[in-house]
């Protein structure tokens, strides 16, 4: 079981994902740099946050292109497990491995704050372990981050339980109050059609120990480690 | 541009260089200058660079302490934090550009001192921005604020580096003269530390980073002048940042510097490639050559005057070894980064500069660096103390509603939430922040090891206006006050002196007590000075800003998991009071917002009882007997007690108290009476509390105790109660409204 780290230039949570793979789940893992053309050797692949390529045109817009995405792409299409997570959703749903757009959040403003979802969909590797509806206290730290989809991309989300978190009140209702960027339907997360590629604007890695508030994320990351073990 | 033919002494006096200061010149060269010899003399003896009216004054500052690794001269201060590690810190301004153009001027200076610390090496953890606005009533200001706090936000953000923490203080002295300083943190191996000394005959010089360009030219001399009508013209010495080339140098420079193929490296920061090349030669004791037709260039036609003093951004001089070029050059290749050799390290002492074959300047690099003009100004107590010093507060009469004045403080912007504010900043990256901002002091963990790290920045222009000694003294024991009250020991400081024009003798004498105050508070309490800077000429026609000293302190705590916060944590445990409340209302924020007063005496400080007050609330923190701990500060008593009921992330807690004085009322209420600290405890251990307080001789009182949904309080000749509710409200809105 070995966990691939992708580094984009400009990328910058892969130290604390690998910083909580190593030292708090003790898994192996590794990093790959985004000019490497492979991913042989890894069991799952992970997207971390950060501004890739300094995404001055538009979150993830330059990232699909860099030489690793054809990998990442195939590594997907045969079903491999692949996270993205906050600037990782973006670059996902600009390669077209997840359907969707992430806006610009209507503050206008960045938003870095501890948030409340609760997991709609355990039907993926990332929530596999979880109770349905289980609340996480995880934070959010984007710019654009409201997602958005056509009406009828929304629609074909919903009949195929695809939406696997909303952002919600601490005890799980759904309002506009709980929605720190203005998603469409309050969605904090989704899944491919495979259920093996999920983006989710929240950072687990940050919520992995008690010391730093909450260790919510800790167990949406154990869910993918179980799932990605090869029998 | 084009180069002028002759140096005349309008030319001369065009460069902010005086008369005398032109004589030197003529004596180290032994000629004329040329024109770019004119231009490189001009930034380098500039305020900015030369530090020339602030030095001797610098100098009475205390540096050394045991921890110290690297005091001040080098790119930041280095303090040794055991387990093999060091933090390497360092605060800097950007008052002027900040006013010229906001966002812009606000991202570049989080650039800047960004730079300053992984050149020595180090990985940048975190990042303070002190800021000042004139008062958000007004649209101006508004959009000043907005502009800064989102040009912080857009470029810490992007280069990933996480601004955790910071103050917000306004008043009408800062409207035509906002300032934007910014602190910023590192850490590294302890054997890892670079320093910016060129060494080694013949090694190369490489230039790495962004072309250049002809932004920012005579950046530092424009921050060595008072504004006039005319300074929103001089939009084009602001430069504009790219935090995603600077997230590319920084890594590149550690990957490279975890090697030993680099000799010493500088940042091109205020002054460009001038500062960089002849400090690393002088600190180094050598000389640079270098040769500007290989330096890449942004724009056509640029003559050597304008390559040397172009401030673009994102640039970066290092010395390598010889030999070691291709290793160099790869790891700048795999990050995308342009990089070339233009120079040599030379023996001769000069800082050699070439367009081809044909050389175009050379100075002695000392000369420029190192034997600047020092000038030890006239300094004259300013005459409106006499009035301030003697002002009757005892006409000033009591509100009869002290509920609707503890509220009207509470939603003060300078009290307020800052919550607007910090919540665009990133201030989790690196999973270190186990105090988030909005306590007193801002806590970091240490990775790999047990240990934290408690920072916090302060400083109150008012008190310094009102008394400038007691102001710097102040300044420094709030600062070490909040990292106390995090549970850490304050180790050193960094710190940014923000005055008006210095030729001005009042100015001065503000500038030589604010500094007085500061050495001799470091030296009570410990903590040296590990380096800063000086902003003076902040000033907008002919009004300066209230002095401003703000000090970045930095505290160790041995065990993490003591780490404290200010609020109340449960109904039914005890809150006490170390230290007193002495009838001191002068300097206040009472005065100021209830009153519309600046007038008075600022608190006394007194640094024997100030340590005791400290050391007691360490030992009982160290004890494990503190569920809050809060410093006692603006706003005095009443809205210190009202942020620990509100402050916290969870759901408001209220409480009944009563005050620890007799004074008139108001006093009883707001007095910001220095070396104070309000804790809670539980009820089984308030006893052992208060015996602790016994035994470093700190006044500990009493006041009441947690619960309920009101904050109730009472005392000699008053008595009220407000939902905490309301007290929340006043609180979260008073910034929000003009910022949210």
């Amino acid at each position: 079981m070995k966990v691939g780290v992708l580094i984009f230039p400009g990328t910058w949570s892969h130290q604390d994902f690998a910083h909580v793979l190593q030292d708090v789940l003790g898994c192996e893992w590794g990093y790959v740099w985004h000019k490497d053309t492979s991913v042989a050797g890894y069991d799952c692949l992970v997207l971390p946050g950060g501004f890739a390529h300094g995404d001055y045109l538009r979150g993830g817009a330059i990232a699909r292109f860099s030489p690793i995405m054809e990998a990442v792409v195939r590594f997907a299409k045969s079903g491999g497990p692949v996270i993205g997570s906050c600037n990782g959703f973006q670059i996902l749903c600009e390669a077209g491995l997840l359907p969707g757009a992430l806006l610009r959040n209507t503050s206008l403003q960045y938003r870095c704050r501890w948030v409340y979802v609760r997991t709609e969909s355990t039907a993926t590797p990332l929530t596999r372990t979880l109770a349905p509806g289980q609340i996480l206290k995880i934070p959010i730290s984007h710019g654009e981050g409201r997602y958005f989809a056509a009406p009828e991309t929304l629609a074909a989300l919903r009949a195929n339980d695809r939406i696997v978190f909303r952002y919600a009140t601490p005890d799980g209702r759904i309002t506009a109050e709980a929605n720190p960027n203005g998603a469409l339907d309050n969605i904090a997360g989704v899944c491919n059609e495979g259920r093996n590629v999920v983006g989710l604007m929240p950072h687990p890695e940050r919520a992995a120990e008690r010391l730093l508030g909450s260790e919510d994320g800790r167990l949406l990351l154990e869910s993918l480690l179980a799932a990605a073990t090869r029998p | 541009m084009r180069e002028p033919a002759k140096i005349t002494p309008d030319l001369v006096a065009q460069h902010g260089i005086t008369p005398d200061e032109y004589q030197r010149i003529l004596a180290i060269l032994g000629r004329e200058p040329n024109f770019t010899e004119l231009g490189i003399f001009s930034v380098m003896w500039s305020e900015h660079c030369s530090y020339k009216s602030s030095r001797a004054h610098l100098k009475t500052l205390p540096t050394r302490a045991p921890c110290i690794l690297q005091g001040p001269g080098e790119n930041a201060g280095v303090v040794d934090i055991g387990d093999g590690l060091a933090i390497v810190f360092k605060m800097e301004s950007h008052n002027h550009p900040s006013f010229i153009e906001p966002h812009q001027g606000a991202a570049t200076g989080v650039g800047g001192i960004i730079r300053d610390i992984f050149t020595m090496g180090a990985r940048p953890i975190a990042l303070l921005d002190p800021l000042r606005f004139g008062p958000l009533t007004d649209a101006k200001s508004r959009f000043l604020a907005r502009g800064v706090v989102g040009g912080i936000s857009a470029y810490g953000n992007a280069v990933g580096v996480p601004t955790v923490g910071g103050e917000l203080f306004t008043h009408e002295s800062y409207a035509g003269n906002p300032l934007v300083n910014v602190f910023c943190l590192g850490i590294a191996p302890k054997d890892r530390i670079f320093l910016a000394r060129a060494s080694g005959e013949g090694n190369p010089v490489i230039y790495v980073g962004a072309k250049t360009g002809r932004d920012g030219i005579h950046g530092a001399t424009m921050a060595s002048e008072a504004f006039d009508e005319g300074s929103e013209e001089r939009r084009p010495t602001v430069q504009v940042g790219d935090p995603f080339r600077e997230k590319l140098l920084i890594e590149a420079c550690l990957e490279l510097m975890a090697g030993d193929a680099i000799v010493a490296i500088q940042d091109m920061g205020a002054a460009g490639l001038t500062c960089s090349t002849c400090e690393m030669a002088s600190r180094g004791g050598t000389g640079i050559e270098i040769d500007l037709a290989k330096v890449p260039l942004r724009e056509t036609g640029m003559i050597p005057y304008e390559v040397m003093l172009s401030e673009s951004q994102e640039r970066m001089l290092l010395v390598a070894k010889r030999g070691r070029e291709p290793e160099v050059m790869q790891v700048f290749a795999k990050w995308d980064l342009d990089a070339v050799i233009v120079g040599r390290v030379t023996g001769d002492g000069l800082m050699r500069v070439k367009e081809g074959d044909r050389v175009v300047a050379e100075i002695p690099a000392r000369a420029l660096a190192e034997e600047g003009p020092v000038y030890h100004r006239r300094m004259e107590r300013p005459a409106y103390l006499a009035e301030t010093e003697w002002a009757d507060l005892a006409a000033v009469p009591v509100p009869e509603q002290l509920d609707r004045a503890l509220l009207a403080l509470l939603a003060s912007p300078n009290i307020a939430s800052k919550l607007p504010v910090w919540q665009q900043y990133d201030h989790l990256l690196f999973c270190n922040t186990v105090v988030e901002p909005g306590s007193d002091a801002v806590v970091l963990r240490v990775q790999g090891t047990g240990k934290g790290l408690a920072l916090a920045a302060d400083g109150n222009g008012r008190y310094t206006y009102l008394d400038p000694y007691e102001g710097g003294k102040l300044a420094v024991a709030e600062a070490a006050r909040n990292v106390v009250c995090a549970g850490a020991q304050p180790l050193a400081i960094t710190n940014c002196l923000n005055f008006g024009n210095p030729e001005r003798p009042e100015i001065m004498w503000q500038f030589g007590e604010a500094v007085r105050g500061m050495g001799d508070a470091c030296r009570a309490f410990g903590t040296p000075v590990t380096g800063g800077n000086v902003s003076l000429y902040n000033e907008t026609l002919g009004t300066a800003i209230l002095p401003t000293p703000i000090i970045g302190m930095v505290g160790l705590l041995d065990d993490i998991r003591q780490a404290t916060t200010q609020w109340f944590k449960a109904a039914g445990d005890i809150v006490l009071l170390l230290g007193e409340t002495r009838d001191e209302l002068g300097g206040s924020e009472y005065l100021k917002v209830v009153h519309g007063l600046e007038t008075g005496r600022p608190p006394r400080l007194d640094l024997t009882r100030e340590r005791a007050v400290q050391a007691a609330c360490l030992a009982a923190i160290r004890a494990g007997l503190v569920r809050s701990a809060h410093d006692c500060a603006d706003g005095g008593l009443a809205v210190a007690l009202a942020e620990c009921c509100v402050t916290g992330p969870g759901l408001p807690l209220g409480a009944r108290l009563a005050t620890d004085s007799d004074h008139r009322p108001d006093a009883q209420l707001f007095a910001e009476s220095a070396s104070r600290i309000v804790l809670s405890v539980r009820p089984d251990d308030a006893a052992r509390v208060e015996r602790i307080a016994g035994e470093y001789r700190v006044p500990c009182r009493r006041l009441g105790e947690v619960g309920g949904d009101a904050l109730a309080l009472h005392g000699r000749g008053f008595s009220f109660s407000l939902p905490v509710d309301a007290v929340r409200e006043a609180w979260s809105t008073g910034l929000w409204r003009w910022l949210g």
